[in-house]
């Protein structure tokens, strides 16, 4: 601000200069920085989303469709209609029955929904006079899917900058989200205990329990087999209570009780803690699987249905085939794998009671997956397919139950295409995830993807929603977990009850996709597993050999676990499986885990040998020009994913330099560890932790920039700043999320001072003149919408011209000769907007065919909204609705300066009102004449330790003073990604500044120096959305609420404010019961009622007689007129609906 | 004539800047505050003979001078007037005849409104809400830029606003229509005469300071016409009307070495410092530190910063010495400025003695 125009354009030349220092190549380790961008270009920030979705689209949606690809009649089981195939369009809308393409950004305007045909190849029967046809036919649309932004299937998929600018999209905005009905709707990463592994657990009751959530393919469960009084039981919602495993075992076929101990392990301990088990079951009279099946068939629940009453014997076998462990499969009643998966969870569980460490910690991340908007959609879809196959089977069936038919029978003809399409539209529109057929019943999956600032956007597609009740009072599952580590963000989760439930993905973060399996178990046998179905079950379990467990079921053991893994590794680095397959040798529990399954969080890391990275300066140079990508580098086996589990058998380096023989990988950045959101602060590692916490939570709420397209965009409410700008110290995600080109703030010179006693409480004094320069302005930015309705008489809403003249015109000078607000046109407080006019009849014909002007009644749209009276009309919108009734939108807007009670805040959660604002000659000035624009109190300091923000401020200054960006990254330092404050104090010395950054100031005042120096500098400054405007509220009178006649509650209703019942309490121990009765009663609800004195009860008044009559006595005689509040009378009246009498006794005062 | 003991004399002249904070900043104002030594601190006929402006650097638009010998009251004083209270004209309605670019009405108003104008404000009167706008008290300013569809995006600048000496081209909407159609239509002004027939506009016509202010920037297709009423008005009330960029004053800094410096730790002395206020000169006692230069002092602290070197050098200002900076928006030249600020504080002045009598 105090800078001449030479000295700018010097700095400027001395940032080219510098960029070509920063581009130059760091001398010692390997400057890998440059992959993270790359990585982000390939993947975008949302990959996960856009992965899961497109993965359904290619993949899940054929198989559901295969699954279920017939429905036959069951009327005429030669007459069936047969799904071949499925695939998605493109997107389109049918408008009066023509398809027509559409553009993202005109879903979002005219309130529809972007979706795409869903086309089947479809062969079918057709029948006429008895002679039956098989025909095929090509897309046909069964339904329409709801399409992700930026998916494979959406319109900018693949699209640049101009291209998209010319779509109206922004070409910043990541995608990922749906838009439903013109809302964007977000489909929230759900974060879900992993199923169909086995987790050990103690149970409320303290018990050791070994648990597995199945999901098969057609049912899922969970099977418990807990540990109660030393004796082993499982526990399945199909048994009215828990039985003895040992039954269990005897029932699947392990007759023997000694191969019961033999697949679970010869050890000694074992055998003798499974002793009482095997006894009891014993006592039981259970030998025989004949024996144990008729044990547990007593056991059975009875069945809901007790007409469906199947063969009795079967019930018990079916359940432990169909039910216990349900994905494990079962073929021709061969239990034998069932029998070693159960085994080898009693065997851990047995484990676990040896070995209190072996119980798993349900919290670790690796125990863990992410639904994403993918599986949930399939979930959904296979629900709706199905139920559609049912529905049009059913309504097959009625036609051909008809005895006449006259006409043709076409199968195709009778395909419901609303089932699917509604049923989508109405679960990504409310969130009720409802699939009765899967037993989910979820809410709030999906929420409206918030819009109040860039970041927000960005911040709410990679959260991750919890499954835990919020309201449970534990500790655990909120705590940070070490194995978040550069998975989830360890920063960004909010404040309050859901206080480390929801969190946030760290910024490379993928979450995986499932990856078919088959070929990757078949790999494993020809790598030397053996089958468990060609071993006893002693040799499973043998010292030095491994069970090799993939995705939750036994492959069989291996003799060289490390070699097979190391062999699997090695495959999967040169691309000959899936980069996403982890591999993770399991020391303690002598296991081998191979996953392909999806929703697993992984990240990339750099591949070190003997801890010597494989990247080397050429890669990095190669890279930097542009002929390797970060694919590249994983498919030439110099990077790749791990998920938590294989970190487990990884030594990770944060540092080349700091790598050991023993180093198996390097990170690529530290800072990385972070999410998107608390990527943004400068310099993290210099604050207080819940600082870090409350800015992650304040960033979203900051104004700024919300898209390119931010005033194309019809949103109900939009924040905007007039100038924002780019912080001056930036980080390394600021620039990689781009928030440098959507900033939400400004950079404020801050003096850290006392001044005025205004400041007290974070307050923060402002200077006038940067107010009236334009700093903290924004616009604020809110929609109003109507629809002209048609009736069933066809007669619909008008809209006609404005009044010039009269009583009414003032309050339609907004109005257009068309009737309609114009653009640009102030307007205040119950002005028009539109000038609207209903028909009195809206049913039964209508007798002429125009409707006369009498029989129509105004309901004009008015204006209700910000206080102030510089409200304009920014932009007019009309549409048609699906209903083709004409929609007219409107956005107000409203200019507003910052003013005493507008809340601000740094990027270090330290949020503050203005307190006051203070002429730029009262303000300090420094010998450079700098004036700063607002004024800290130094109080806010010491207790949030926030030394990021001095920080902040330093590197700040010495980047105003150089012309030079400084970087603030994340534990950037050591890598040359944070600027050290030696090397900042240096700057500010060459400029001429105190290397402390504080300045000689002179009193604004008085004109003397300050008797302190004082530390001033830049600081990033964010508006938040919290303004006095929208908050204030005063009333003198006003509205009343019918029931009680009392003041109404709220802003919004313009409401009164409470004199409570504390302040009540104030008031009698003051005595000042005057006032008391003036509150209470004067200004609330007075009422004047009669009171009978004989009978004590209420009475009216008689305006013909001018009387008050007692109706209880029926005559005027003994009546008062007093006063008491109405909420009184309406009690007593009430008391008397109950059969409860109250009776007044006056007595004279 | 009596004498202020040393320690006195210096806390009274000088602020010492220590490394940890300034030391006796405060000025002693009270004229009798040395009277028991028997020093009188009023300083009029001190002032009359002391008094002196010593002008450094005057560029068209910049004033850099010192004023020895006054209160930090009295140049902090100048200085507010400056800020605040000295008038110029600025643009304060906009009337908008379109505006399809992107930028907002209202904050095209706000940055026509801090475009700084050339024109001498002291031909202006001010005017009151009730005043008709007249060619006395308001400059009009009109602005037509559109930006042809199928071309570049084009950026309106500050040259474009074209000056109106005829006033409003605007007309109001007329009450009654067919009344009068001889007359020339009413519009948003009322001026009696051409502005540019007056001498002081005639060979100089008001234009704003710098014509390249970027205003708005248009995109194809979009068009911005309007009408800027600039009127008279003091920094008080807004930003635009402040005549100056920023004015300010610093103390005249003094180095002083309490100790003699020599050889090395001299040229550690003279390396040290970024503001480059050390010399080494040749003495028979060998090579000595001075500080020739110590009006370059920013106050870095540099020299002193290391343990021990505070007890060599003092940094100190002189209380009755200002380096006074004027940067002007254009209005006027700096140099008048200042003496317009002096005028505004001898009326004050005057406003006081009369309501005092």
């Amino acid at each position: 601000m105090g800078f001449t125009r030479d000295s700018l354009s010097n700095s400027h030349q001395t940032h080219n200069l510098d960029k070509e220092f920063l581009s130059a190549p760091i001398k010692s380790t390997v400057d890998k920085f440059q992959l993270i961008p790359e990585f982000l270009k390939m993947r975008g920030l949302v990959k996960e989303h856009l992965d899961s979705y497109n993965y359904f689209m290619n993949t899940g949606i054929k198989k559901i469709v295969r699954v279920n690809s017939e429905i036959r009649s069951s009327v005429d089981r030669e007459i069936y209609l047969k799904f071949k195939d499925v695939k998605v369009g493109e997107p389109s809308v049918v408008l009066d029955g023509v398809a027509e393409k559409i553009k993202p950004h005109s879903c979002r305007l005219s309130n529809m929904t972007y979706a795409a045909p869903i086309e089947a190849h479809i062969e079918y029967v057709t029948e006429s006079g008895g002679k039956k046809e098989v025909h095929e036919k090509k897309d046909v649309i069964i339904g329409r899917m709801p399409v992700m932004l930026r998916s494979r299937c959406c319109v900018l998929y693949g699209k640049d900058e101009t291209e998209l600018a010319k779509l109206g999209e922004c070409p910043l905005d990541p995608g990922g989200y749906f838009i439903v009905k013109g809302n964007e709707k977000v489909i929230m990463i759900q974060e879900q205990l992993s199923n169909n592994r086995i987790i050990i657990e103690i149970d409320k009751k303290g018990n050791l329990a070994a648990s597995v959530t199945s999901s098969g393919v057609a049912l899922r469960s969970k099977s418990v087999i807990v540990m109660e009084k030393e004796k082993i039981y499982l526990q399945l919602n199909q048994f009215q209570s828990k039985v003895p495993i040992m039954a269990v075992m005897k029932a699947m076929g392990m007759q023997s009780d000694q191969e019961v101990v033999q697949m679970i392990g010869r050890d000694p301990r074992y055998s003798s803690l499974l002793l009482p088990s095997i006894e009891e079951c014993a006592g039981f009279g259970v030998h025989s699987q004949q024996q144990a099946l008729e044990f547990l068939e007593k056991k059975v629940k009875p069945s809901q249905f007790p007409s469906a009453l199947p063969q009795k014997e079967n019930r018990a076998l079916k359940i432990l085939r169909d039910v216990f462990i349900a994905h494990v499969p079962v073929r021709e009643n061969n239990f034998r794998s069932k029998c070693t998966y159960a085994a080898v969870m009693l065997r851990r569980m047995l484990d676990a009671f040896l070995n209190k460490a072996a119980v798993d910690d349900k919290d670790y991340v690796g125990n863990k997956r992410f639904e994403l908007s993918g599986q949930l959609l399939s979930l959904l879809f296979e629900d709706l397919f199905k139920t559609m196959g049912e529905e049009v089977k059913r309504k097959v069936d009625a036609v051909l139950m008809k005895k006449s038919r006259s006409s043709r029978f076409d199968f195709s003809q009778h395909i419901i295409k609303d089932t699917i399409s509604f049923g989508l539209e109405r679960a990504l529109s409310t969130g009720n995830w409802c699939a009765k057929r899967f037993r989910v019943d979820r809410k709030g999956v999906t929420q409206v993807l918030a819009r109040l600032s860039y970041i927000q956007a960005l911040g709410f597609l990679t959260k991750i929603q919890p499954q835990f009740e919020k309201s449970r009072k534990v500790s655990g599952p909120r705590a940070l977990q070490p194995s978040q580590w550069g998975m989830l963000c360890p920063c960004d989760t909010p404040e309050g009850e859901s206080c480390g439930l929801v969190k946030n993905l760290a910024l490379m973060t993928h979450v995986t996709t499932d990856e078919e399996e088959g070929p990757l178990v078949s790999l494993c046998y020809e790598h030397g597993v053996e089958d468990p179905g060609l071993l006893s079950g002693e040799e499973l379990h043998s010292s030095k050999s491994f069970v090799v467990m993939c995705n939750g079921l036994i492959l069989g053991k291996q003799r060289t676990p490390q070699k097979f893994a190391n062999a699997l590794r090695r495959l999967r680095r040169s691309g000959k499986i899936g980069e996403f397959v982890s591999v993770f040798v399991n020391q303690q529990q002598s296991c081998v885990y191979i996953a392909s399954d999806g929703g697993r969080v992984c990240r990339p890391l750099v591949i070190a040998d003997k801890g010597v990275s494989r990247i080397k300066q050429h890669h990095m140079k190669e890279l930097q020009d542009g002929v390797r990508t970060f694919d590249d580098f994983l498919r030439d086996g110099l990077i790749e994913y791990l998920d938590v589990n294989e970190e487990n058998n990884a030594l990770i380096a944060l540092y080349e330099d700091e790598a050991e023989p023993e180093t198996t990988h390097i990170e690529i950045e530290p800072f990385t560890i972070l999410g998107v959101i608390s990527g943004l602060i400068p310099f993290p590692h210099h604050n207080q932790s819940p600082r870090n916490t409350y800015q992650c939570a304040m960033g979203k709420q900051a104004m700024g920039n919300i898209a390119y397209n931010q005033l194309f965009r019809m949103d109900t409410l939009l924040y905007l700043l007039v100038y924002p700008q780019r912080p001056l110290l930036t980080t390394k995600t600021i620039e990689l999320v781009k928030y440098d080109k959507l900033g939400a703030g400004q950079n404020a010179t801050v003096a850290v001072m006392s001044y005025s006693g205004y400041d007290i409480e974070d307050a923060i004094v402002m200077n006038k003149s940067s107010l009236d320069r334009g700093f903290g302005r924004c616009i604020v930015m809110k929609k109003k919408s109507t629809i002209m309705q048609r009736f069933e008489n066809n007669a619909s809403e008008r809209i006609i011209p404005p009044k010039r003249e009269g009583y009414s015109a003032e309050r339609m000078q907004a109005l257009d000769d068309d009737g309609i607000a114009a653009p640009g046109q102030m307007i205040r407080q119950d002005d028009l907007l539109v000038n609207k006019q209903t028909p009195m009849v809206t049913r039964g014909p209508i007798s002429s065919g125009v409707v006369p002007d009498s029989d129509y009644r105004a309901t004009p749209l008015k204006y209700t909204g910000f206080t102030g009276d510089n409200s304009v009309v920014d932009r007019v919108a009309l549409f048609s609705d699906k209903n083709s009734n004409l929609c007219i939108n409107f956005i107000i807007r409203q200019t507003r300066r910052p003013e005493v009670g507008d809340k601000f805040s740094s990027r270090h959660g330290q949020k503050g009102v203005c307190g006051t604002i203070v002429q730029q000659e009262d303000f300090v000035f420094s010998e450079r004449g700098i004036c700063p624009d607002l004024i800290m109190n130094p109080h806010g300091f010491p207790s949030r330790m926030t030394v990021g923000k001095m920080i902040e401020l330093l590197g700040g200054k010495a980047g105003v003073s150089c012309g030079r960006y400084h970087y603030g990254s994340a534990f950037g330092e050591p890598s040359g990604h944070a600027d050290k404050v030696e090397d900042i104090s240096e700057t500010l010395v060459k400029h001429g500044f105190s290397y402390n950054g504080k300045d000689f100031l002179y009193s604004g005042i008085t004109g003397e120096p300050l008797q302190a120096y004082i530390f001033m500098g830049p600081i990033y400054y964010q508006k938040l959305k919290h303004m006095v405007l929208d908050k204030m509220h005063a009333r003198g009178f006003g509205p009343r609420a019918i029931l009680t006649r009392q003041p109404t509650e709220g802003r919004a209703r313009n409401g009164g404010l409470r004199v409570g019942e504390m302040e009540r309490d104030c008031l009698i121990a003051y005595g000042a019961s005057n006032l008391i009765y003036e509150r209470l009663m004067i200004s609330s609800d007075p009422f004047q009622v009669q009171v009978c004195r004989k009978c004590g009860l209420l009475g009216y008044y008689n305006h013909k007689l001018k009387a008050g009559i007692c109706s209880a006595c029926k005559n005027g005689d003994n009546i008062s007129t007093m006063k008491l509040p109405y909420a009184c009378k309406l009690l007593f009246q009430e008391l008397q609906s109950m059969n409860i009498v109250p009776r007044l006794k006056l007595a004279d005062a | 004539m009596p004498k202020l003991p040393d320690h006195l004399e210096l806390k009274r002249t000088r602020v010492s800047c220590k490394l940890d904070a300034p030391n006796d900043t405060e000025s002693v104002l009270y004229s009798g505050a040395y009277a028991s030594l028997g020093v009188d601190n009023s300083s009029l006929e001190s002032f009359f003979k002391d008094f002196k402006v010593v002008i450094n650097r005057l560029t068209e638009d910049e004033i850099e001078f010192d004023m020895i010998g006054i209160d930090a009251a009295l140049a902090n004083a100048f200085r507010r007037i400056l800020i605040s209270e000295v008038p110029t004209m600025a643009i304060e309605k906009v009337l908008i005849a379109k505006n399809t670019s992107v930028v907002q009405d209202e904050v095209l108003s706000h940055r026509l409104g801090l475009i700084p104008l050339r024109v001498d404000p002291r031909l202006f009167s001010y005017k009151s809400e009730k005043d008709e706008p007249n060619e006395k008290n308001t400059i009009v300013f009109g602005l037509h830029a559109h930006c042809k569809r199928g071309g570049p995006r084009c950026t309106v600048k500050s040259e474009e606003l074209k000056w109106q000496p005829n006033g409003s081209m605007f007309a109001l909407e007329i009450e009654n229509k067919g009344s009068s159609s001889t007359t020339a239509p009413k519009t948003y002004t009322n001026f009696k005469s051409n502005q540019d027939m007056q001498p002081e506009f005639s060979e100089n016509p008001i234009h704003s300071k710098y014509p390249d202010i970027t205003i708005a920037r248009l995109g194809p297709g979009q068009e911005i016409e309007l009408e800027a009423h600039a009127v008279k008005g003091v920094g008080k009330e807004h930003a635009k009307w402040s005549p100056v960029a920023t004015a300010w004053y610093r103390m005249l800094p003094e180095v002083v070495l309490l100790k003699d410096v020599y050889d090395v730790d001299a040229e550690k002395l003279v390396k040290k410092c970024p503001a480059n206020v050390f010399d080494i000169e040749d003495t028979p006692t060998g090579r000595r530190a001075t500080a020739p230069r110590p009006r370059a002092c920013t106050l870095c602290m540099e020299c002193i910063r290391e343990e021990g070197w505070d007890e060599i050098l003092a940094l100190r200002r002189k209380k009755d010495h200002f380096i006074f900076t004027i940067e002007a928006t254009g209005a006027l030249p700096p140099e008048v400025l200042f003496t317009e600020a002096v005028k505004v504080l001898e009326d004050k002045c005057e406003r006081i003695i009369t309501e005092l009598s």
